[in-house]
């Protein structure tokens, strides 16, 4: 695929609009599903590949409109109902067809509080886009209405005006909320439970906000100043925040309640340590989780080595196993570190790869080479302890497994070796066992996640919990949902002590 | 943000220093420890280990020796400077209970975790033994404190220059040989160091326990640098740690993990410790 420079699409696409202004309310929905679909700019793969800016560019205001016009407005509305948090998607992508992005965005907020972090992460194509009739009409879910696209562009558009709305709060309720973690998972609860007047604090392991989205998700997909401005409008909103707090050591979680007065806890310290194939070798010398290889450059700004202090693995040959998002940012980021050759070692097919369509699509225009059926047998090291091999089996597709997935088979005896000093593994994460750890009392499955009722209560009254801590690693959209969904649980059980207070005292 | 309210040179290269950290002092137990980061932007991690509290006062004392970079900055932040990131405790406490005869071994800077320790364990009714080693003279520390605690107590150095000239693993082996054998050892020191009193111990079959300090960044359970293997498992200091049973530690794996970085480090601050330790113990 040949890069299309972003002016060359942006020129395309200011000629293309023309022909459809005219006739934006008058289309038939035949008509809408011939507009082409809008392409991404992006940075030149030669050039991002050796930077950390971020790659996609985002579309222009004739690109957004332009796509927004593909939109045939359904009445089934499939977008809603595969969307976690049930933006009213047909109403926002109106309203960018019409160039009234302020009213886009209001729609928005109504559901998300987070978009610009959503337009770039979320796996839309098997989400909002999944079942879009654009899509479906054209037989190719990447020619759906690219809903993420501009939900990004309309987060980035109010950003860009300087003028981000700062969500209404309730009058002071006198009520505690403690939010354990600041991940999406936490931010949902603390915006939405600010709003109606309670006092929430966000107690943060680390010394930065944000969790997985700083630490785990690297600049080039998700710029740090997105996060730190999502952050602003919490703060803003009166959310009160303490770093460097690791609640279950720091301070008992049931201490918060019981000592400092908090009415209602939210968990949501997300996955935790990470998995390993269990196979031999692993314990040398240049093995790394995924979870520690991004952490150092994201959070600890390895990349920067004028600067930083934390040091990181210099690489040669990468190998990187999984096929998640996680495995796709671990290997762009080792190319982006100096890596000459950055293998992705998936053991099924480009089909069953849980990754983002378009993070595999950079992932190849950046040069990350995919060995697809072909998985880790042993990592072999040098006199010194350190990586020098790794040695593969090729697999095949067999009968399908409780995933739904077909599972990949062994071939007998096609070992090969691959010749690399790095291996990451970014097969998945456990949970976090801190909070286990510390309070037993918490039901938790044999994983260590923790267990919650449908309104995200666990087994201690007033302690709610969400995110990847219940679901095992998912994406940040469902860990929204849940925060989403606790919050209004403890919205509605707050209000129901602050009305019995109110009678009582009458 | 934890302000330095008093800092004291203990030899050569070994600091202690007392922070405010009203929180950590109230929840801290022995054999845990915090982690520190000097620049909230592009400073390193570092765990170190708790050495003393008070839960009164909201303090807690650090003791250190100057391995790196982030080590030497600490070393020149002065009385009244704040540290940035200050965390914790971290870890499992120590189990403390009545074991009966402990001999606790400190190597060099090990002595400083080992401290806690062998307070609680003596304050819990055991009959403890201590053991405190160095290189040479200048490097023993927290001589008079050890003493006070322990019931019988042995320092040595590696060159002769005070106490027994001898390594920490001698007088161990005797100590394991008196009938009846003590009931468990704490080791606590260089890596090298914590080895070798496991392989001194494991004849003896009495049960040695381990604090190890690896690599770690976040701490919390989260990115697994820390992992070390224990018998056929995998292991996360930070969570899982910080001690194990020195028996079923795979040392030569966690050292070869622990210089992960050496040749890349821009500032090449050689542990002197543990190489001279390493060193001796190559030549024999």
């Amino acid at each position: 695929m040949s890069h299309h420079t972003p002016e060359q699409i942006s020129e395309e696409a200011k000629k293309l609009i023309v022909a459809y202004l005219d006739k934006i309310d008058t289309m038939k929905p035949k008509e809408r599903t011939k507009i082409p679909p809008q392409e991404m700019p992006a940075q030149d793969p030669e050039i991002r590949s050796h930077n950390l800016e971020e790659v996609a560019l985002g579309y222009t205001m004739e690109q957004a409109r332009i796509e927004a016009m593909r939109c045939i407005q359904c009445v089934k509305k499939n977008c809603i109902d595969d969307c976690p948090v049930k933006i009213d998607i047909p109403r926002f992508i109106e309203y960018i067809a019409h160039g009234e992005f302020q009213n886009a965005s209001d729609v928005m907020k109504e559901a998300n509080l987070l978009p610009a972090i959503c337009g770039r992460v979320c796996p839309q194509e098997t989400q909002c886009q999944s079942n879009c009739a654009v899509g479906k009409a054209l037989k190719e879910v990447d020619k759906s209405v690219a809903i993420g696209r501009l939900e990004r562009f309309i987060a980035d558009w109010e950003r860009a005006t300087g003028k981000i709305s700062i969500p209404e709060v309730k009058p002071e309720t006198g009520k505690k909320v403690a939010i354990v973690g600041s991940g999406p998972a936490g931010l949902t609860v603390a915006a939405d439970c600010r709003r109606e007047g309670h006092h929430v604090t966000i107690f943060e392991a680390f010394h930065k906000l944000g969790g997985v989205l700083r630490y785990g998700i690297p600049e080039f997909r998700l710029p740090n100043d997105i996060i730190d401005k999502e952050i602003d409008v919490l703060k803003a909103m009166g959310v009160e925040i303490k770093t460097n707090f690791v609640v279950g050591r720091t301070r008992k979680l049931t201490d918060l309640m019981d000592k400092d007065g908090y009415h209602a806890i939210f968990v949501g310290t997300g996955a935790g340590l990470p998995m390993f194939m269990g196979i031999e070798g692993e314990s040398l010398v240049g093995v790394f989780s995924a979870n520690e290889y991004l952490t150092r450059v994201n959070l600890m700004r390895a990349y920067d080595k004028g600067h930083a202090d934390t040091p990181i693995y210099v690489s040669k040959n990468v190998a990187v196993l999984g096929g998640g998002n996680v495995a796709m940012d671990a290997a762009r980021m080792a190319k982006r570190l100096g890596a000459e050759n950055v293998y992705v070692v998936y053991r099924r097919t480009e089909v069953e790869m849980p990754a983002r369509k378009e993070e595999v699509a950079h992932a190849k225009e950046e040069g990350i080479e995919f060995y697809f059926l072909q998985n880790a047998k042993r990592i072999l090291g040098n006199e010194k302890g350190r990586v020098k091999a790794m040695e593969c089996l090729r697999y095949e597709l067999g009968e399908p497994d409780s995933s739904g997935r077909r599972r990949p088979v062994v071939i007998p005896n096609s070992e090969f070796i691959l010749d690399v000093d790095t291996v990451i593994v970014a097969i998945g994460n456990g949970s976090n066992p801190l909070i286990s750890q510390t309070t037993p009392q918490i039901n938790a499955n044999k994983w260590g996640n923790i267990i919650v009722d449908e309104t995200q209560k666990t087994s201690v009254d007033r302690i709610f919990a969400g995110g990847d801590i219940v679901l095992g690693a998912a994406t940040v959209i469902l860990a929204m949902g849940e925060g989403r969904r606790a919050a209004a649980a403890i919205n509605k059980m707050l209000a129901e002590e602050i009305e019995k207070e109110k009678a009582s005292m009458n | 943000m934890a302000k330095i309210l008093t800092k004291k040179q203990l030899s050569k290269d070994v600091y202690m220093m007392r922070l405010d950290a009203p929180l950590i002092a109230e929840e801290r137990s022995a054999g845990q420890f915090i982690i520190l980061q000097l620049d909230d932007d592009y400073g390193e991690r570092i765990p170190l280990t708790i050495a003393d509290a008070d839960a009164k006062e909201g303090t807690i004392t650090i003791i250190y020796q100057v391995v790196g970079k982030t080590t030497l900055q600490l070393s020149e932040m002065e009385v009244g400077e704040k540290i940035p990131t200050l965390v914790g405790p971290l870890g499992r406490p120590t189990h403390i209970e009545e074991f009966g005869t402990v001999v606790c071994v400190g190597g060099g800077i090990g002595v400083a975790p080992l401290y806690p320790i062998a307070q609680a364990l003596k304050n819990a009714g055991n009959h403890v033994i201590t053991i405190i080693g160095a290189r040479t003279k200048e490097l023993i520390i927290l001589e008079d404190e050890m003493k006070v605690i322990a019931d019988e107590f042995i320092v040595c150095t590696d060159d002769g220059s005070y106490g027994r000239k001898a390594l920490v693993t001698e007088p161990l082996k005797e100590i394991c040989e008196r009938s009846p054998k003590p009931n468990m050892v704490i080791a606590i020191g260089p890596p090298i160091m914590m080895k070798f009193c496991s392989e001194t111990t494991r004849p003896y079959e009495v049960f040695t326990q381990v604090s190890l300090n690896t690599i770690m960044v976040d701490g919390t359970g989260m990115c697994g640098g820390c992992r070390v293997n224990i018998g056929k498992e995998i292991k996360f200091v930070c969570v899982d740690g910080p001690e194990f049973d020195g028996h079923k530690v795979d040392f030569d794996n966690m050292m070869a993990r622990l210089n992960s970085y050496k040749e890349f480090e821009r500032e090449a601050h050689s542990c002197f410790l543990e190489q001279e330790i390493k060193d001796k113990e190559a030549l024999r």
